[in-house]
């Protein structure tokens, strides 16, 4: 794994100067002469920002665009480029830069304005006048004739590489592990960094700041429970593997020999991996057989109401992107703002559930699968994985009709199932000792500005944002727009509390301008 | 922008004000039919105003419509689409004249009017409106 995203536990073992000591990991509020008695140099900085991926990105593009100095800002982070952790991720789960996302035209990290969009922007780069209007029609007529316009994954790599230099992102990255933030007796925080060893004199180095801003992305990963117990047991990791880690493999050994594959999961991950095998059966001469593992199969619209009704069909629920589009700043944000307690849960639970787009690709790929017999799915309760003959693993599942066993040469799990906060141990940390808190989701608290619940310390202000904040007034928290509506809200906070400029009309066109023209803000 | 009630009326009000309101500064004296200045701009700018006022109840109707649609946006093709059943009313509306001032347009300068200012303004909200109003596409198409 790249960077800090799931390993951030990893660290030195030699011993160093200007380490922890037991009264610092005690005690909640810290002072400077306790850093100075430990040994820990002090770096003084008004704002912080913790992750370096997108949510961290996404809020400093509005504050360099607001006019603050890059010498005002530190990103703290494991990663050495803004979209490594999410490259990483969308490479393994089989989008490659060519492929689409799941993002919409107007959802550009690169770009706050969301104009011009990504459509306009691939089609400005089409060669030939069939290929332009190509995008433009996608977008004028999704979804309703065409399926949602999505970005390839290389183009918002590139448009961020482009956005990152132009904000000077790399001269305000510390690179290394986040252990920790405590507060500060005064005011303010300690953000403690461990740097990659040989890159400082001392093993950590704390970083005091008024602003803390928090965007880890996932807290980890999660197996399903019954291939976390086969893993466990038998240390087989080659054949049942997770969608989010590498599994080339996997791939490699469907086209040497013919096999059968199990995938689990109704999200995006197993139509995307699913998508994979077929294009190997077509392109590559795979003979692979799919099994498609549902747990509940959707063979229909679902919900209560013709007003809250989600389409759906073949086990699939459909959705255009990770929740419906009204989260982004239509009638649904402004409703989940003015719900609390077990009414959020609620409505957030009636929006909830594993969804994919519907993409007449897959659908072909998939009904094709069906009258050709290699593609079959099952719905069940599983029992037990276990090892089988030769290579393979047995599923037990427990059907209406009885308990099945399938045996496969593979098991992939495309469930994406996300680990408790508490895993990332800065989250545990500020549960443990900055009095954060947890939302009705079980996630970390924050406000309609995105300030963690409880961490409020003097003029100090810490801020969240990113899938660890889930089920907080925000549901789209883990999608590019859904960080940089969050980044603006907490520039706009930080302005409120003169840190920044407020980003008016004028300021917003002049420097709409500056973009358009490439030049640095 | 997947817009709320009140974001639809705001976004009417600002896009007919300014885009409308431009474009009809410049094509008014050009349009087909007979007339002075003042009485090309007494029309067309109250073409406006009843593109306004008819559309607070459509955007009622339209806002009704979007909630049996399970992600509660609005395609941009519907944005579009709508100003036929729109423009419709507001020529049945002027041609009861009854509305006040009493405006003479004819069939011919009122499309080209209406259809024009309806594309501009939609060319308008679908993109360079985000460009002034960074907050706006999170509040559902308000403004203020």
């Amino acid at each position: 794994m790249p960077g800090g995203f799931f390993d951030p536990g990893v660290e030195r073992t030699t011993a160093a100067a200007g380490d922890l000591t037991d009264e610092l990991l005690q005690q909640p509020y810290w002072t400077e002469q306790m850093l100075i008695k430990a040994g820990i140099p002090i770096v003084e900085v008004p704002f912080v920002t913790v992750g370096g991926g997108m949510g961290s990105f996404a809020v400093v593009d509005y504050l360099r665009i607001a006019g603050v100095p890059t010498n005002k800002i530190k990103v703290l982070t494991a990663i050495e480029k803004p979209w490594t952790t999410y490259q990483h991720l969308t490479t393994v789960s089989q989008v490659p830069p060519g492929e689409r996302l799941r993002s919409d035209s107007a959802s550009c990290i690169d770009n706050i304005w969301g104009f011009p969009s990504f459509a306009l922007r691939e089609a400005a780069a089409a060669k030939g006048i069939i290929k332009k209007l190509d995008p433009l029609w996608n977008v004028f007529s999704e979804p309703v004739l065409t399926n949602y316009f999505t970005p390839r994954a290389g183009q918002v790599f590139a448009g961020q590489a482009n956005e990152a230099n132009r904000i000077d992102w790399f001269s305000m990255v510390a690179l290394g592990q986040v252990r920790m933030v405590r507060k500060r007796h005064g005011g303010g925080y300690f953000t403690i960094l461990t740097p990659p060893l040989g890159t400082s004199e001392t093993k950590r180095v704390a970083y005091k700041s008024r602003w803390v801003h928090i965007a880890i992305g996932y807290p980890g990963l999660r197996f399903l429970p019954d291939l976390q117990e086969y893993r466990t047991r038998t240390q087989d990791y080659v054949h049942v593997v997770n969608a989010y880690e590498p599994h080339e493999h996997v791939y490699e050994e469907l086209l040497r020999m013919p096999g059968t594959v199990i995938v689990r999961g109704g999200g995006i991950a197993a139509s995307r991996i699913l998508q994979r095998l077929i294009d190997d059966r077509d392109y590559r001469g795979a003979k692979t057989q799919i099994v498609h593992l549902f747990r509940t199969y959707i063979d229909g619209p679902t919900g209560d109401s013709i007003f809250w009704r989600r389409p759906g069909g073949d086990g699939w629920s459909y959705q255009g992107f990770n929740w419906p589009k009204a989260g982004w700043g239509g009638q649904i944000k402004v409703k989940l703002e003015h719900l609390e307690g077990e009414e959020r849960k609620k409505y957030f639970d009636s929006m909830a559930g594993t969804t994919t787009p519907k993409r007449k690709l897959w659908m072909k790929q998939l009904a094709r699968g069906r009258k050709e017999g290699w593609y079959k799915t099952y719905t069940g309760a599983v029992e037990e994985v276990v090892q089988g003959p030769g290579n393979t693993v047995t599923t037990r599942i427990k059907t209406k009709d009885g308990v099945l066993e399938i045996p496969a040469n593979f098991i992939i799990d495309s469930t994406g199932l996300e680990a408790d906060i508490r895993e990332h141990r800065v989250l545990a940390d500020l549960l443990d000792f900055g009095g954060a808190e947890k939302n009705v989701l079980g996630k970390l608290s924050v406000t309609r500005k995105f300030e963690i619940v409880g961490t409020r310390n003097e003029n100090g202000r810490m801020y969240a944002v990113g899938s660890a904040t889930l089920g907080s007034y925000y549901s789209v928290v883990d999608s590019f727009l859904g960080v940089q509506c969050a980044g603006l809200a907490v520039a706009d906070d930080l302005a409120d509390q003169g840190f920044c400029k407020k980003i008016g009309v004028g300021r917003s066109i002049s420097q709409w301008w500056k973009w358009t023209l490439n030049r640095k803000v | 922008m997947t817009p709320t009630y009140g974001g639809r009326v705001q976004t009417r009000f600002f896009t007919l004000l300014v885009i409308g309101g431009l474009w009809t500064l410049i094509i008014a004296p050009f349009l087909p039919g007979g007339g002075s200045l003042g009485q090309r701009y007494q029309a067309t700018f109250t073409v406006l105003a009843l593109v306004f006022l008819i559309g607070i109840p459509w955007d009622g109707i339209w806002y009704f419509l979007q909630q049996f649609r399970w992600e509660k946006d609005w395609p941009i093709m519907y944005q579009l689409l709508t100003g036929i059943p729109e423009g419709i009313v507001v020529w049945l509306v002027l041609k009861t004249r009854n509305v006040p001032g009493h405006p003479i347009i004819t069939g011919a300068a009122f499309d080209i009017h209406f259809t024009t200012v309806w594309i501009l303004t939609w060319l308008f909200a679908i993109g360079p409106m985000r460009v002034p109003f960074l907050r706006w596409r999170f509040r559902g198409g308000r403004i203020i």
